[in-house]
């Protein structure tokens, strides 16, 4: 990369680094800790990865003499899930957007407080899905390997929004605290990111695990 | 349920000799013997300095990542020592078992092999490494400090609580015997249902997360932190495979915390990911582990490949022949790297067109590194050479690594492979790679940047010592082994019936011996240097006349490394300066530093790691789980805590570069000729032509 | 407390809003057409595999770029770098864990 074409580079904001010009964090601290998280982000995105490849092995070939996909998803309950995390993601971009432009607090919060509540809502029905797999459909993650990889999979990603959601409140704690300092805007921006990626892991899964698993 | 877990008196290793006394059992108890009177020694040592103060404010709490490198270089020698002594005791028991059982037990044995894999890739080589490019990387770059100094902390202290774990295993209970990859079924609760795998899944778990994290680092420093006018393309060479390495980090440990996850799960809660029948298929382990195996055999040797760029370009005054090359050779390695990973198991059964794939994919990084070794050699031709430590390391490193790699490009071939598969031919090549690939060039490094670090030279004569101990220790321990391994002997076997491979084995007991000899001349080096500090003391900062901008500033630097932000306009920036004779000019204005405060917090976080992990491995539930609660409690209370940084006023700045160039200014002029001499005074001669 | 503070300021938050309300719309819909295949039964076999798949990658192309507002004109290059590499390295391991495995097990069989 040339000298002239690194600047270039430079004057453009991170992608996720919403604020308008003139406020918030100095763009040249902001920069390395947006783009750190960008960075962390796709390591985790690789992790999945690796989790999907393990997946697709189990797939074919893991299920052993265990009830195999399509005797146990019912497509309504991912559905649903998947409208929760939709809704939760569009909350989720209003609460930046409420960020960027408004600087109001009391928006802010109810924006975020609705992004937590349907993440709630969306780790409750996974959870009583689960119950249901282990107890009444026979389907435990101990039954077969491909049981297995199913409930690693679905379980790292339920426990990566469960912690999406303590670090949420924990934002919001600081919220009240502080008001919108530099570093909480930063954390909201880093903690968008994080729920936005989470989505898309989760649309790979209704394709991978539950519409290519009745279908197959 | 005990409160203990599963942990009982028999297991602590003292009581277990004393219950079943054997020889076995004795160099066992003496090992874990060692490890706490090791602990106490260092202990008293540092009570009777009365260091206890310097060494946490100044170091257990520090965030400058220069401190944090050199923790993670001397976690590295404290963990070489270990295994070397352990790879000592492997090649006795072997010489002495040929037609005999020797004195070591299989499962002693076994345990020594494991350990021995599990320290060198993750306890040695990975500190070792990541403390040389923490250390040399931000000054190269003009840079203060990484981009998260804090998250910097947190990566050494994870990688502490790994290695705490494996030295804890010595005394209570006993390690895993899986071997360093600890392939499933074998390693699965039916198999091996002691706690040994579990402390193997625990330390690695640590040890890569860590990693991760450094990558980032490591990666974000480079890109956002390098001095103005610092393009990627005026970097120095070892950034280059800085960034490289940082790279594979991040994208290369994912799969192995997943494979480590996976085989705790079938572990503690009986899953079936790797399991004999009920859908469980250990060859996803083996896909997953070498998916991260093969880029962390890269993220082992790049970093030496740029110490000895640095090394070549330094002692032979010349610059680097082939910038260019190297570094797209480097950037093709590591995405190379990622395309490779099956030819660890050739063998498992797949077709023929995917191994001829792999195989072939695995000969194309021979080219890359094949231009490596050319741009080295013709950056020494005609080159004004100063025959140093370092570049004894770096000579010995390319002829003997050329004949690693022939032997890597025989392995590439499947059909071959078949032949030598988990053979000692296979021992001997990798050890091949990483001896001369790693280790020679992180001890080269500390040859290299010991004077920056502080501020006087390594002695030359034991470090020639050590250099021709580890280059013979070398050739004697391994060469049989190729031999061997292409008479048919296997890796990993405890004792032998053929007489016939007897000296080759004796051969190769010499050579560790000697390796060891080795590593004890380089800490002898340590000891008179230290001793003789004085007439080695460098205090012009500039021992070798160095090309790169980390010789430009104090040895040891200050905390903030450069007073004023240099502004670069090439590669070889240093030298640049000191051909225009603008070297310890002082700048026309100063600005306030700020630089992280110090906490114990990454400490902490350490601890609190290895606790949890001991908990899991001996089922001490409470411990775990408060362990854990009492990591992710640190770090939300650590996002509270808003006063992270202090400001280093410009005039305390000014005050102390000042002084620094007075002094500079008024050392003699050393010719390059006198480096290696008490003449060398730090301070190169200025105006030779570059 | 402060809304935008000049024209070019309130024409940046319309597009802003419009881009999230366009993402929210295009991904349920895609969400929807997904899961109606298999309701429907209108597409069955490897043409169901086919279309779900083609689906998926759609939606995430989607949440790429209006949610996480990924674009390959606009974005910073860093960011545009890192993510192609991600993809590049993610296709080369699950492809090639996925020729090997199923490989591995056709041979099994």
């Amino acid at each position: 990369m040339t000298a002239s074409a690194h600047t270039r580079a430079d004057e453009r904001a991170h992608i996720g680094l919403t604020q308008r010009e003139g406020e918030g964090p100095d763009p040249d601290e902001a920069a390395p800790i947006i783009f750190g998280f960008w960075v962390f982000l796709m390591a985790d995105l690789v992790l999945f990865a690796v989790l999907f490849s393990v997946y697709a092995a189990m797939v074919n070939g893991g299920q052993g003499t265990a009830p195999g996909p399509a005797d146990l998803f019912d497509l309504k309950i991912p559905f649903v899930e998947t409208l929760i995390l939709l809704a939760s993601s569009l909350a989720c971009g209003k609460a930046s957007l409420a960020l960027k432009w408004r600087h109001d607090r009391g928006r802010l919060l109810a924006w975020m407080g609705l992004t937590f509540l349907l993440g709630a809502g969306f780790l409750v029905l996974e959870l009583r899905d689960f119950i249901q797999l282990a107890t009444e459909k026979n389907a435990p993650p101990q039954a077969s390997g491909w049981l297995s990889s199913y409930w690693l999979l679905l379980g790292t990603h339920g426990l990566h929004v469960a912690a999406g959601m303590i670090w949420l409140a924990v934002i919001a704690a600081q919220v009240v605290l502080w008001g919108l300092v530099h570093e909480v805007k930063l954390r909201i921006m880093r903690f968008a990111l994080f729920w936005h990626m989470l989505d898309i892991v989760w649309i790979a899964i209704i394709t991978v695990v539950y519409l290519f698993g009745v279908q197959s | 349920m005990s409160l203990l877990g599963i942990l009982g008196w028999s297991d602590i290793i003292f009581v277990k000799a004393w219950q079943n006394p054997s020889i076995s059992e004795a160099i066992a108890a003496g090992a874990g013997g060692a490890a706490v009177l090791g602990a106490l020694g260092a202990a008293v040592l540092v009570t009777w300095l009365g260091a206890w103060r310097t060494l946490w404010t100044g170091w257990l709490t520090s965030l400058d990542h220069k401190k944090i490198g050199i923790m993670y270089i001397v976690l590295a020698l404290v963990m070489i020592a270990r295994a070397l002594i352990e790879a000592v005791l492997m090649r006795v028991q072997q010489a002495a078992a040929v037609g005999d059982p020797g004195f070591l037990s299989a499962d002693h044995y076994n345990q020594l092999f494991t350990t021995h894999g599990t320290i060198m890739i993750f306890f040695m080589a990975m500190p070792f490494l990541t403390g040389v490019i923490n250390y040399v990387m931000p000054l190269q770059i003009g840079s203060r400090d990484m981009s998260f100094p804090m998250m910097n902390a947190v990566s050494l202290w994870l990688t502490v609580g790994g290695a705490i774990l494996m030295m804890a295993s010595l005394i209570f209970g006993s390690f895993s015997t899986g071997g360093w990859s600890a392939y499933p079924p074998y390693t699965g609760a039916s198999f091996s249902p002691g706690v040994g795998v579990d402390y193997w899944i625990w330390a690695v778990t640590l040890a890569s997360v860590g990693s991760t994290l450094t990558g980032i680092n490591i990666a974000v420093t480079i890109y956002k932190r390098r001095a103005p006018g610092m393009t990627l393309f005026h970097m120095p060479l070892f950034c280059w495979t800085a960034l490289a390495v940082s790279i594979l980090m991040i994208f290369a440990m994912s799969p192995l915390t997943v494979a480590t996850a996976m085989l705790a799960l079938d572990r503690y809660a009986e899953f079936k990911f790797f399991t004999n029948g009920d859908g469980g298929n250990m060859m996803i382990y083996a896909n997953l582990f070498w998916l991260f195996g093969h880029p962390e055999v890269y993220i082992l040797i790049l970093p030496a490949f740029g110490v000895y760029s640095e090394v070549f370009t330094t002692f032979s005054g010349k610059t680097l022949y082939g910038y260019r090359s190297l570094v797209l050779a480097t950037m093709c390695i590591a995405v190379l790297s990622f395309t490779v990973w099956l030819h660890h198991f050739f063998t498992m059964g797949q077709s023929a067109e995917i191994n001829a794939a792999f195989g072939i994919a695995t000969m194309l990084i021979g080219i890359p590194t094949g231009v490596k070794v050319y741009d080295w050699l013709l950056t020494m031709v005609r080159g004004r050479i100063v025959a140093s430590t370092a570049l004894i390391f770096s000579s010995v490193f390319l002829v003997t690594f050329v004949v690693g790699g022939v032997t890597g490009i025989i392995l590439a071939n499947p059909d071959v492979d078949y032949q030598v598969h988990n053979s000692l031919f296979l021992v001997a090549h990798f050890h091949n790679m990483l001896i001369p690939g790693l280790l020679f060039g992180m001890i080269a490094a500390v040859q290299v940047w010991f004077p920056k670090a502080f501020g006087f030279r390594l002695d030359e004569r034991w470090g020639r010592i050590s250099a021709l101990l580890w280059t013979a220790g070398f050739y004697l321990a391994f060469m049989p082994l190729y031999a061997m391994g292409l008479g048919g002997a296997m890796r990993r076997m405890r004792s032998w019936a053929d007489p016939d491979w007897w000296p080759w084995l004796l051969a190769a007991e010499i050579g560790a011996f000697l390796l060891l000899g080795g590593l004890a001349t380089l800490l002898m080096q340590f000891w008179v240097s230290v001793r003789n500090r004085r007439a080695l003391a460098v205090p012009g900062g500039d021992p070798w006349d160095g090309r790169t901008l980390e010789w430009g500033t104090s040895s040891p630097p200050p905390e903030y490394n450069f007073a004023v932000v240099p502004q670069v306009d090439s590669r070889d920036a240093f030298t640049a300066v000191k051909a225009a004779g603008r070297a310890y000019s002082a700048p026309e204005t100063y600005e306030d530093i700020e630089m992280p405060k110090a906490t114990m917090v990454p400490l902490a976080i350490g601890l609190l790691a290895a606790a949890c992990g001991f908990g899991l491995t001996w089922h001490i539930w409470w411990l775990a789980l408060l362990a854990f609660i009492g990591i992710w409690g640190a770090v939300i209370l650590r996002s509270f805590q808003r006063e992270t940084s202090r400001v280093i006023p410009a005039a305390e700045v000014a005050r102390q570069h000042e002084a620094w160039l007075e002094m500079v200014r008024g050392l003699p002029q050393t010719p390059r000729r006198a480096g290696l001499t008490p003449a060398n005074s730090g301070r190169a001669e200025q105006g030779e032509p570059a | 407390m402060t809304g935008p503070r000049n024209e070019e300021e309130h024409e940046e938050l319309r597009r802003e809003r419009r881009a999230l309300t366009i993402g929210a719309v295009q991904a349920l819909i895609l969400t929807c057409a997904a899961f109606a295949i298999p309701a429907t039964g209108l597409l069955t076999g490897l043409a169901a595999l086919a279309g779900i798949a083609l689906l998926g990658v759609l939606q995430i192309a989607v949440h790429f770029r209006w949610f996480l507002h990924l674009d390959l004109r606009r974005s910073h290059r860093h960011d545009l770098q890192l993510v192609l590499f991600t993809v590049l390295i993610v296709t080369l391991m699950v492809g090639g864990s996925i020729w090997i495995l199923f490989d591995l097990h056709d041979r099994m069989m």
